[in-house]
């Protein structure tokens, strides 16, 4: 009896040594990998908006960051609110695509005014089932400001899914300004989308 | 020449304090926007809106291009230097004798070396930077809900709680103890501090109210949840992403049911 169970335990120990050896990906999002993404992100947003690069030129490499970091789909979704579900599959993708690519301008024009300064991320932490990953954008002649990240592996890989600047949730913004849209366009989701591909 | 005693207002203002806080409505639901006011609140809007097109864009614009940046940054270190007793009494109200002392620091030394705060040495050498505090402060700090979302002519967003913590303020400004004329210099002091910050974030404010589909809901989106922040940065961070939880859960909802 005790040899067999001590065989046993062996066994998973084994087994369980072979699994943390190959390196399988951890089951929940740790805060230090959150946090490591962030400064990923960071370190990409620094080298644009630290890049001299013409203002189209930073749109495009901000846009490739957000899909890059950021769980689009996800975001583009909770903007859209209720109505994400009464959309066909093609309106959902035409839709994410356009939104994409209007938040890249809309925001990416907020990011320009850090031109010559740094984000740099201070620390992090969970909240409830995700991870908060806080940084403090510093810019010329400015106090500097808090910038915190939301991060979930909810979408299979580790992304974020939420941006607040000082407090304000781009999320909900978003949901609030998406909606206003809609609600002028009759509730049109084609209209909206046709209109997005210019907006921002 | 009498000095102006500022205990009359004081308690004038616990009267209104009390009227305020028993009358400050609540939602169904903590973390919803209350907003009854909604209808009147728009019109308020509008006024502002319009008030800023015809006048506190254009004067920031010009105020930001003739007057040069050194003497803006005076002016606006001057209201704010004239706020600091506000700070300092609101702080003990507030049973925070840190920042009281902060802020206390800061006055006596912008008040020497800053030349009666037209510099800001306080924050450049000694690492004392700004702790703006007020009575709307002090009422979250005592407890009193938020109320009502309320859009004020000319004072722009407010709710039912911040907007009495702000007449309090301007009437009961503890620096009516130093000079005569406190209110009076603290209000004119403010108002090329208020063009100054119009032109320094003059993108972030037109993106709010030219460049939205609804600048009345951005608006109010944008001073809740930074208000929240402030408050939450004085008492419990904890509190501030609360909202989010459920946001989150419905963003995920049904999502990802497929893998």
């Amino acid at each position: 009896m005790d040899s067999d169970f001590s065989r046993r335990s062996a066994l998973i120990c084994g087994a369980s040594g072979i699994l943390a050896l190959s390196g399988l990906p951890a089951l929940a999002l740790t805060t230090d990998e959150a946090a490591s993404l962030i400064n990923k992100a960071v370190g990409d947003i620094n080298k644009v908006i630290n890049s001299g690069k013409s203002a189209g030129a930073m749109y495009g490499d901000f846009e490739r960051i957000f899909r890059r970091y950021g769980d689009v789909p996800t975001i583009a979704r909770s903007a859209l609110g209720p109505p994400a579900r009464s959309a066909s599959s093609a309106q959902m993708r035409a839709f994410t695509s356009a939104f994409s690519g209007y938040m890249a301008r809309k925001y990416g024009k907020r990011f320009r005014e850090f031109i010559g300064g740094q984000i740099k991320v201070t620390d992090a932490r969970k909240v409830k089932s995700f991870q908060e990953v806080r940084a403090t954008a510093k810019l010329q002649g400015r106090a500097p400001f808090a910038v915190s990240f939301m991060v979930s592996d909810r979408s299979g890989t580790d992304k974020f899914f939420d941006l607040l600047i000082e407090g304000i949730s781009l999320l909900k913004s978003e949901r609030a300004e998406i909606g206003a849209m809609l609600d002028k366009r009759g509730g049109n989701i084609d209209k909206l989308i046709a209109d997005l591909k210019r907006a921002g | 020449m009498k000095h102006r005693s500022i205990l009359p207002t004081r308690a004038g203002l616990v009267a209104v304090l009390i009227a305020a806080i028993s009358g400050c409505s609540t939602p169904e639901n903590p973390g919803d926007i209350h907003d009854p006011y909604e209808r009147i609140n728009r019109v308020s809007h509008a006024v502002n809106k319009g008030a800023d097109r015809v006048f506190f864009k254009p004067a920031s614009e010009g105020y930001g291009s003739i007057v040069p940046k050194p003497v803006r940054s005076s002016l606006s270190n001057v209201a704010s230097y004239l706020d600091t007793p506000r700070t300092v009494m609101n702080d003990v109200l507030q049973g925070n004798i840190e920042n009281a002392g902060h802020s206390t620091f800061r006055f006596v030394i912008n008040s020497t070396i800053g030349v009666f705060g037209l510099f800001d040495p306080a924050t450049s050498d000694f690492g004392l930077e700004e702790r703006e505090t007020g009575f709307a402060d002090t009422l979250a700090v005592w407890g009193a809900p938020a109320g009502a979302y309320l859009e004020l002519p000319l004072f722009g967003p407010s709710t039912e709680r911040d907007a009495t913590g702000l007449a309090a303020d301007i009437l009961a400004n503890p620096l009516s103890v130093f000079s005569d004329h406190g209110t009076e210099l603290a209000a004119a002091t403010s108002f090329p501090s208020v063009l100054n910050s119009r032109h320094e974030f003059g993108d972030t404010v037109d993106s709010i109210l030219y460049e939205s589909a609804d600048s009345y809901a951005q608006l109010r989106l944008y001073y809740l949840d930074s208000r929240q922040f402030e408050l939450s940065g004085q008492t419990s961070a904890e509190n501030a992403f609360a909202p989010y939880e459920d946001l989150y859960e419905e963003v995920y909802e049904g999502l990802y049911d497929g893998f």
